[in-house]
């Protein structure tokens, strides 16, 4: 047997309180190197919400997260993490995410996007983030598109853009939120299509979805969260074809028009 | 019997209303100029986090947004040397006054093209590792700047035509340049026609580029 690949990413006893809302109610994950991993949940079960726990652009009420077995943050003597801002920019250099609405800097061309984070935040030269942008612009397939403007592109091809744009800080850890969700149905594939590519790289990613059938052929684990809680993990084919909890399998039959 | 236009009372005292033309350039310029510096200030206090910064930051803009001019410019030319003895020239009192006013008005154009850009930009930039101040710089203020331009313009051109007030100080504008050349020669119909109609054309070629400037900006980025 094989040894386990690497822990990249942990979270321990994740909490989060909006107001007097408890929206994640203890999630642990730990994610390994070249693990895929589909988050499924109904609407309001927590998943942007734990997304953005991952990469600390919401910090947690209470649980700890990892990076390369590093905690992020101290403890401040009663029971939650202080963060330092600076820590959590270096963090987000290594935990890239891909947003439902694209996000794209509307005032800067396509491969401007894609440069400016290396160029500004990783400090590489001119030529040298040209060349990733140029690399990452082409395996989305929109070379020709690097000086075209945001508003000039389809959703897909803008969401082929931002996922460029993680990639070109090469992350550890991607995360994509919904990626199709705002998209017309005859622009989801091409981008699918696209984080399809990216497994072929071995990249880590954890994906938010309702696009069963992708995430059945895609990743490796399946992850169902219901309440703010991680109700049932599996392989794609366990959690997917023989569910063990009730309320996942009712989830699951909302999609029995979609094969897989 | 009707009235008899006769302009020659514009064109024997050009000179006196070209210099007040002057003044009112200069003073709108600095004007304009004080009132970006300080509403600036402003809107970075009112965007801030902290109460105390905030607090005092919307009473001053409350406070000059909401009471009339021509009182700020009697404040600072008769007030302050009463009550601190300090004593300001009438361009020194016109400058605080329409500086300090104006800045109340820049602050909230600022805040408001800042806190119009979408909260997916923020987050798209701060999770690619952009640090605030490089967020703020690259990301958000080109964007708010675009849509604060056309308020920002008319702003300005609010402050060009408040500079007026200025004659009310003695202050050597266009209109002060205007009522010495009625007194001269009884001529106030002719010379505030005039008046109007310099204000009309420098305003009016000032706003034919700007919407030039707009024009080309929203073509540089594709749409
Ligand atoms: N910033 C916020 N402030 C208040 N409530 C929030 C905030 N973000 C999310 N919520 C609430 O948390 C719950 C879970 O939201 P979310 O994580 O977006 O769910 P999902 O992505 O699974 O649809 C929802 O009820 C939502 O209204
Ligand atoms: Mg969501």
């Amino acid at each position: 047997m094989t040894s386990p690949e690497p822990v990249v990413l942990s979270a321990t006893a994740i909490t989060k309180r909006f107001g007097t809302v408890d929206v994640l109610k203890g999630v642990d994950l730990t994610v390994r190197k070249g693990e895929r991993i589909a988050i499924l949940g109904s609407s309001g079960s927590g998943k942007s919400t734990l997304l953005r726990c991952l990469n600390l652009l919401e910090r947690p009420t209470g649980g700890t997260i990892a990076l390369d077995g590093r905690t992020i943050g101290r403890p401040d003597g009663k029971g939650c993490q202080r963060y330092d801002e600076r820590e959590l920019d270096r963090v987000r250099t290594r935990v890239g995410m891909v947003f439902q609405q694209f996000n794209l800097f509307p005032h800067m061309r396509v491969i401007e996007n894609v440069m400016e984070a290396p160029r500004g935040v990783l400090g590489k030269s001119k030529a040298e983030a040209q060349a990733i942008a140029e690399r990452q612009l082409a395996a989305v397939g929109l070379a020709e598109k690097a000086t075209a403007w945001p508003a000039q592109l389809s959703g897909g091809q803008q969401q082929r853009v931002a996922i460029a744009r993680a990639l070109a800080m090469d992350p550890e850890v991607l995360l994509l939120d919904e990626p199709t969700s705002s998209l017309d149905p005859e622009l989801v594939g091409e981008v699918l299509a696209a984080i399809r590519a990216l497994s072929d790289e071995g990249r880590t990613m954890l994906i938010v979805t309702h696009e069963l059938g992708f995430a059945f052929h895609f990743a490796t684990r399946v992850l169902f969260l219901h309440d703010g809680k991680v109700l049932e993990e599996g392989p794609p084919e366990q959690v997917l074809k023989a569910p063990r909890e009730e309320r996942t399998r009712r989830f699951i039959e909302r999609f029995t028009e979609r094969r897989f | 019997m009707p009235y008899v236009w006769d302009f020659s009372a514009v064109t024997r005292n050009w000179t006196v209303l070209l210099s007040g033309l002057g003044g009112t350039i200069v003073l709108s310029l600095a004007g304009i100029a004080v009132g970006i510096l300080i509403g600036a200030g402003l809107a970075a206090m009112r965007l801030s986090g902290l109460r105390v910064l905030r607090w005092p930051a919307t009473a001053w803009i409350e406070f000059f947004r909401n009471t009339p001019p021509l009182v700020h410019f009697f404040w600072f030319f008769y007030g302050l040397p009463m009550a601190f003895g300090i004593t300001l020239s009438s361009f020194g009192a016109a400058l605080a006054a329409l500086g300090i006013q104006s800045s109340a008005f820049f602050a909230e154009v600022f805040r408001g093209g800042i806190v119009s850009v979408e909260r997916g930009q923020w987050e798209a930039g701060r999770a690619l590792g952009m640090s605030r101040a490089r967020l703020f710089r690259r990301i958000i203020l080109p964007q708010a700047a675009r849509r604060m331009a056309a308020p920002f313009v008319e702003r300005c051109f609010e402050l060009v035509k408040t500079t007026t007030l200025a004659a009310a100080l003695a202050h050597h504008e266009l209109l002060y340049a205007a009522m010495v050349v009625v007194t001269e020669t009884y001529r106030p119909l002719e010379v505030y026609t005039v008046v109007a109609l310099l204000f009309l054309t420098v305003l009016f070629a000032a706003s034919q580029v700007s919407e030039w400037l707009e024009a080309r900006g929203r073509a540089m980025q594709g749409r």
